[in-house]
């Protein structure tokens, strides 16, 4: 059984996704989504605790033996993003029961389960695969299935949401297609490990340099690194609440993911930093998405898009700790995609509860909220200062690598703009508490009591893993620390 | 640049006009379904760089050729323990004739085929939202949607 632990994450929710569309009972297929989440995290856990012991873990699909057969491989790299990802899934599912029962029409409740199945094995897929072209088909079983989740949320503007990310994301995925199409030219194989050991002979070669280039503006196109990012704010806006809350936290994440794979893995640090000059390219661009987008964010009404402009921003915190070239700049990176799945996770949760309740998430309906729905402000206030970065969140924890990283380069004015960024970060929280907490309730008297507890239940889970992992962040700090080095040395024999 | 190259790579020039023609449709126009066309052709052209990279020179198309040698196999396979026999010179003679026979690579036709089901599952997706647009919108231009959403925004 726990051989083919690399497979069943993967094909635990794909089995599952059919049996929900086939069901067409909204309250089964609901259990059935949970249940597949809640094994798909047990199974991510243990195939940490195993790498964390035995080091690289690599299956063969169906017994045919790589390179000819796609293989998984699973290291401490990506067994941290599988852990991420199904813990992020694990929350948001039962989240989801009475989230989507408000949001989505109920015929389609069914194929809603379905479409979120399918689109956590895509990431999941992607994640655990040790194949690029097997990246490129479960990248686009997560981004279709995403689209048709986007395009479910209750306002029309949805549908334009999604069509937008679809042409984009669709680019972005060919782009991806491209760049291993030039590489399987190059070397005429598909694996990971294979290819990582041929590429180094042709380096020199301008056919390697562009697949280079096509992969990373696919990759960054996914990511939503600025300025590549106008297909967020509008679908993270307009989506179920629960679907912005699973997509936030973890879409994002597995691009980044892809980035760090295919170019410290595959391509290898000394290609990327030296060749390629990656450092030199994306740090203008981390600094200026963290800096824009958080003023962006400032200025949005609806909280949810305020929070999605927030979440491009952090996107730059991520991409600034790969741009440093040091272990100390990716632990910040590998830590950042943990705590900023758990605290933007928290926080559109809390907004789904305000939906819920008020059916509105526009800043002036949010008056006074803070005494009529106190859990769910709180959660919010919690999540915003983890999002902040102050101490005792895992906020702080991830800002605190990166700026150890800054100082270690020598770069302290980039330390000095990320902490002006927390500044800028706390202004657009403020705005939202302020509104809650210092002005008056506008609404009737009956109106906006507080979220039942089947939302507030996982929301608080969140947030007590963001305050707990922001206390004892040995363990993860050093988790992701290992994974860091395990990118920066290349492949592990 | 030299002529001959240009001539020699011709595939590369219809892969890369095929994907900007695609490109510059999905950026320029402003209809949904024309997008959805433009994305088309710009997949379409990845499709055919990756065919014609499977491509060899001089190379027959990936089917084993004469797998049973030359007819001798035929009768080998109907019948019984010496049948076994002969099918075991068959494939010696398989051997042979991979040795000298050189194919084209198939490997990039079938990752294609994944790619054009993909392909496919996008323009549908891409449709029936386009379908949904056009039931709440009443159109299907980009603009006039901004313009409805502008005005409602401004009523609000």
């Amino acid at each position: 059984m726990s051989t083919h632990l690399p497979v069943l994450q993967v094909v635990v929710p794909l089995l599952a996704a059919p049996v929900c569309a086939l069901i067409r009972n909204a309250r089964a297929a609901a259990v059935i989504a949970v249940l597949a989440s809640w094994a798909t995290l047990a199974v991510a856990l243990s195939l940490l605790g195993d790498v964390m012991e035995a080091g690289v873990i690599s299956y063969a699909l169906g017994d045919w033996v790589p390179p000819i057969g796609i293989e998984y491989r699973v290291d401490i790299v990506n067994a941290w993003v599988l852990v991420i990802v199904s813990t992020i899934a694990s929350a948001v599912a039962p989240y989801m029961i009475t989230s989507v029962e408000d949001e989505v029409e109920r015929r389609r409740i069914p194929l809603f389960y379905a479409a979120y199945l399918l689109c956590l094995c895509g990431l999941l897929g992607i994640t655990v695969t040790g194949d690029v072209f097997n990246v490129f088909v479960f990248l686009e079983i997560s981004s279709l299935s995403a689209y048709a989740l986007i395009a479910m949320g209750t306002r029309r503007r949805a549908l334009t949401a999604a069509f937008r990310y679809l042409v984009m994301g669709s680019v972005g995925a060919t782009f991806i297609v491209i760049g291993i199409g030039l590489l399987y030219v190059m070397t005429g194989s598909l694996n990971m490990a294979d290819l990582a050991v041929l590429l180094p002979e042709v380096w020199d070669s301008r056919t390697v340099k562009v697949a280079y280039g096509f992969l990373g503006v696919g990759f960054c196109l996914k990511l939503a690194l600025f300025p590549l990012h106008l297909w967020l704010p509008n679908a993270y806006a307009f989506a179920p609440s629960a679907v912005t809350a699973f997509m936030a936290s973890t879409a994002t994440k597995v691009a980044v993911y892809m980035l760090l794979r295919f170019f410290l893995t595959i391509f290898g640090a000394p290609f990327s930093f030296g060749v390629m000059a990656l450092d030199r390219v994306l740090l203008p661009l981390a600094l200026v998405a963290i800096v824009s987008m958080s003023l962006v964010a400032i200025f949005q009404v609806d909280v949810k898009r305020l929070l999605a402009y927030s979440s491009v921003a952090q996107i730059g915190y991520m991409v600034l700790g790969l741009s440093f070239a040091s272990v100390t700049g990716l632990t910040a990176t590998l830590l950042h995609l943990f705590n900023h799945a758990l605290m933007k996770g928290a926080l559109f949760m809390a907004m789904g509860c305000v939906v819920y309740r008020i059916g509105s998430v526009h800043i002036d309906a949010m008056a006074g909220l803070g005494k009529r729905m106190p859990w769910t402000m709180a959660a919010f206030v919690a999540g915003g200062l983890s999002l902040v970065g102050v101490p005792l969140t895992v906020g702080f924890v991830s800002k605190w690598f990166l700026i150890l990283g800054a100082l270690e380069r020598g770069w302290w004015p980039v330390a000095v703009i990320v902490l002006l960024a927390s500044v800028l970060a706390l202004v657009y929280v403020w705005r939202v508490v302020e509104a809650a907490y210092f002005r008056p309730y506008e609404g009737d008297e009956g109106g906006a009591g507080e979220a039942p507890w089947r939302l507030l239940v996982p929301t608080w889970a969140l947030v007590g893993a963001n305050l707990y992992f922001g206390i004892s962040a040995v363990r993860t700090a050093r988790v992701a620390e290992r994974a860091a080095e395990v990118l920066m040395t290349g492949v592990a024999p | 640049m030299r002529l001959d190259l240009f001539v020699s790579h011709y595939n590369y020039w219809v892969v890369i006009f095929l994907m900007m023609v695609g490109f510059y449709i999905l950026i320029s126009r402003g209809n949904l379904i024309k997008k959805v066309v433009g994305l088309n052709v710009f997949q379409t052209a990845v499709f055919m760089l990756y065919i014609s990279m499977g491509k060899i020179t001089g190379g027959t198309p990936p089917i084993l050729v004469d797998p049973y040698g030359a007819g001798e196999g035929h009768n080998g396979a109907e019948g019984g323990p010496e049948g076994a026999e002969a099918g075991l010179g068959g494939t010696e003679t398989l051997h042979e004739a991979a040795a000298e026979v050189m194919y084209s690579n198939p490997l990039p036709h079938v990752l294609i085929l994944t790619a054009i089901v993909v392909g496919i599952a996008t323009t549908s997706v891409g449709l029936a939202l386009a379908v949904r647009i056009k039931e709440a919108y009443g159109t299907l231009e980009e603009d006039e949607i901004s313009r409805i959403e502008a005005e409602r925004e401004a009523a609000e």
